[in-house]
């Protein structure tokens, strides 16, 4: 944990607390019907233009189930459209690569993945993706499904602030609203810049290149009838073969680099994601790229307190947001700086951690630092490889997907993740002194805390209930990369990453199968909208609610207390519910790696 | 009913209006911009001898012999394919991973005439991320550096010089790992660049 990792981590959280009011301030200009914006001039006449097009009313505001069919619909049809793109890309331009149609179970996976701002990847997006599929089919739900998440916290915050109300806003007007006057313009410079850094901007085809050196390579063996040769024991068998070039990966990349990382979807355009080269090819890239996974984010806890008239809230929510980073990107760093004992022993130097699946441009801090925070949030894109980090650093992101991803969280989704934890810490604080909960003048009653309740408890049954079956059976077995509680953590981090819609992966996992594809699709849906329609509900109903003059007796949503108590709702609802889990994953196998020679 | 086909009838549009704005004209704009003012980046850094395609700066080659600077190991493919990316996914008390490492660091120690118990740089005996990693540490580099001067008849001292001219520092002082871009040195070693 050398002083550039702290001078790092400063400016880090630095730049964050600076961007915050300013980002707030703006969302509160994007989300508001009415709001001002410098981009007025320009924008205006595209959205009205938008407005007349999709035939609705912008000055009719929607109750919160006319606002959920809006959402649900047009998910609907973003899963429908992007199946029907990638099962027929080979009929369709834009694919020098000639690819070929998507199968069926991974068409369904990769739709539902994008659609939910999940980007779990069951695939290699170099090796099965054309430029059409990744620029359209799978770029559109990074803009879409992100504007949505945003959209259902504002309608949760105008749940919140208003009173005697029926509406919580516009869903059609909130969509459109926040493509034009949030993602796109900031998405033009910032994929500009990426290109600056040596990301790949073009339209064409892959390059051959020629090697300096030829290199000589084992690959299976195949008969006649291109099955794999196998030996007496049943092993493949390989063959020399000499390797004179190099296929270069090409085609539109920084657009939808730019729009993953701030939208926090994660899907990355390679396989290695933002590990590769391309995708994250200078340190200064990587910077702003873990930082632009909170940007918005950050923002909205700023507009949370604007919004309410009470901006000490909104600094409260951020200060609990901040201690929880802190607390995971501490741990996860100085696991992987103190690296693997295991391969001390072979005569690796302990100084420089522990590099297996990480870049040496990015080194220890770095990795730490982006896994921490993509899975803080629900990006899920990765500059190093989860599955070989050590395993306490690697349970951090393990644990911040399960604990909802709140901290910071995706885009929208974080802030009304981390709003049912509010409800929660402030129901539990009434039962503490025994009065009737409130929560910025609204009196919480049962139906508020049970539909928060439910919303927690079905990511719990989600996560753990596939995992259970996962384990159980031989299909979800046969993916495994890693025996042992590795293997174990392989299967937990898939369905936890799903149902969290983060994306992330302990990628040795081969989940391209039916059976994972199928259920992992399952997961991503239930963690999305078994998530969303609750949040909305409580948007509705707390938007009814009279206004109660706030006493004495009230329980302040600012300060410390509010911070601690808030921290340890989060702590004590994840905690005690994937403990016992976690410990048989990466706690055991951290002993196992200190105090054991066992290998797996 | 008549509600529903009217939310559908609005989820179409949008979703076309949306395609047409976000995939079609912003990445369109995207390219243009880059193509016009970081044409070499935009189309992969690619480096070129005598007209012909020989690599991008950003992405490493597998080599292997004495004469020149070895990359880190890579898991992508058989072995640095810039079309499958990735890592080895080895957890850290997978088997293989333990095996792979011990292999790589006997191998490291011979070829570069280290002793049997020198420590060898943790990036030259693990695979990177995605497998394509251009760059090699420091320590890794100057381990290295004997072994190129001996096979190329020059001193090591000429060597370390041209390894410090391809050394990248912290970007603003600050920012990310001081690194080595190995196909750009062994291209130098060769005098072609």
């Amino acid at each position: 944990m050398d002083r550039f990792g702290w001078i790092q981590l400063g400016l880090f959280l630095g730049l964050l607390l600076l961007l915050t009011k300013p980002m707030g301030l703006y969302l509160y200009r994007v989300l508001e019907a009415e709001g001002k914006t410098f981009l007025d001039p320009v924008l205006k006449p595209l959205e009205r233009l938008f407005y007349r097009l999709l035939r609705i009313d912008p000055k009719a505001e929607q109750d919160w189930r006319r606002y959920t069919v809006s959402l649900l619909a047009f998910s609907l049809v973003g899963v429908v459209f992007t199946y029907a793109v990638l099962r027929l890309q080979h009929l369709l331009p834009l694919n020098p690569q000639r690819l070929g149609p998507v199968s069926g179970h991974l068409a369904f996976n990769t739709a539902v993945s994008f659609t939910t701002n999940t980007n779990w990847q069951s695939y290699g997006g170099e090796s099965t993706m054309s430029y059409l599929s990744q620029m359209v089919a799978l770029a559109i739900h990074n803009f879409t499904s992100a504007a949505a998440g945003i959209a259902v916290a504002a309608a949760l915050v105008r749940g919140i602030v208003r009173h005697t109300a029926k509406t919580i806003g516009n869903f059609w007007v909130d969509l459109v609203r926040i493509h034009l006057y949030l993602l796109l313009p900031i998405c033009l410079f910032y994929a500009v810049f990426l290109v600056s850094q040596g990301m790949i901007q073009n339209f064409k085809p892959y390059e051959s290149s020629r090697l300096v050196e030829p290199m000589t390579v084992d690959v299976p063996k195949m008969d006649a009838q291109g099955q794999p040769v196998k030996d007496a024991k049943g092993n493949p068998v390989t063959e020399k073969q000499v390797v004179e070039t190099q296929t270069i990966v090409e085609g539109p990349m920084a657009s939808q680099v730019a729009i993953k990382m701030l939208g926090t979807n994660g899907g990355g355009y390679t396989n290695a994601n933002a590990a590769h080269p391309y995708e994250n090819p200078t340190p200064l890239s990587n910077f702003l790229q873990i930082l632009s996974i909170f940007l918005i984010p950050g923002g909205l806890t700023y507009y949370l307190g604007r919004m309410a008239k009470n901006q000490r809230h909104g600094w409260s929510v951020w200060g609990a947001m901040a201690v929880l980073f802190l607390a995971g990107v501490l741990l996860c760093w100085w696991a992987e700086a103190a690296g693997n004992p295991r391969l001390h022993a072979l005569g690796v130097d302990p100084a420089y951690g522990n590099m297996e699946g990480k870049e040496v441009r990015f080194g220890i801090f770095n990795s730490a630092l982006f896994a921490t925070v993509t899975t803080d949030a629900s990006c899920g894109a990765v500059n190093a490889m989860h599955d070989s980090f050590t395993p306490l650093g690697g349970l951090v992101p393990l644990i911040n997907i399960q604990l909802g991803e709140v901290v910071f969280g995706g885009v929208g989704a974080g802030l009304y993740g981390m709003l049912v934890f509010v409800v929660l810490t402030v129901f539990l604080a009434g039962l503490m002194v025994g009065r009737t909960p409130e929560y910025l003048g609204k009196k919480i009653e049962a139906y508020d805390v049970k539909v928060c309740a439910i919303a927690v408890l079905i990511l719990i049954f989600d996560i753990m209930g596939f995992t259970a079956w996962g384990v159980g059976s031989r299909w979800g077995l046969a993916g495994l990369n890693n025996a042992g509680p590795h293997g174990f953590s392989e299967i937990l981090y898939a369905f936890s990453s799903a149902t969290g819609n983060n994306g992330s992966a302990f990628a040795g996992l081969t989940a391209n199968t039916w059976w994972y594809d199928t259920t992992l699709g399952i997961a991503m849906l239930i963690g999305r909208f078994f998530f969303i329609v609750p949040v909305l509900a409580l948007a509705g109903n707390l938007a009814k609610k009279k206004i109660v003059p706030e006493s004495g007796g009230s329980f302040p949503v600012s300060g410390l207390t509010f911070v601690f108590l808030l921290v340890g709702t989060v702590l004590i609802v994840g905690v005690l519910s994937f403990f016992p889990a976690l410990s048989l994953g990466p706690i055991v196998e951290h002993f196992l790696m200190v105090h054991s020679n066992v290998v797996y | 009913m008549k509600d529903l086909v009217a939310e559908l009838r609005a989820s179409i549009a949008a979703t076309l209006l949306l395609a047409v704005l976000c995939c079609g004209i912003y990445p369109a704009v995207v390219w243009a911009v880059g193509q016009g003012l970081f044409s070499g980046k935009a189309n992969g850094s690619l480096v070129r001898l005598d007209g012909k395609v020989t690599g991008s700066s950003l992405l490493a080659q597998g080599f292997t012999a004495q004469n020149y600077f070895h990359p880190r190991p890579s898991a992508a493919g058989q072995g640095y394919d810039a079309v499958s990316s990735g890592g080895s996914n080895l957890g850290p008390t997978s088997k293989k991973l333990i095996e792979d490492v011990k292999q790589r660091v006997a191998d490291y120690r011979t070829e570069n005439g280290l002793a049997p118990d020198a420590l060898v740089p943790a990036d030259a005996v693990t695979s990177s991320a995605s497998g394509l990693d251009p760059h090699i540490s420091l320590a890794n580099a100057s381990h290295q550096a004997a072994r190129i001067a001996a096979a190329r008849g020059m001193t090591e001292e000429d060597v370390l010089k041209k390894v410090r001219a391809h050394t990248e520092g912290r970007t603003f002082g600050i920012l990310g790992e001081p690194r080595v871009n190995v196909l750009m040195l062994n291209l130098d070693l060769d005098g072609k660049k």
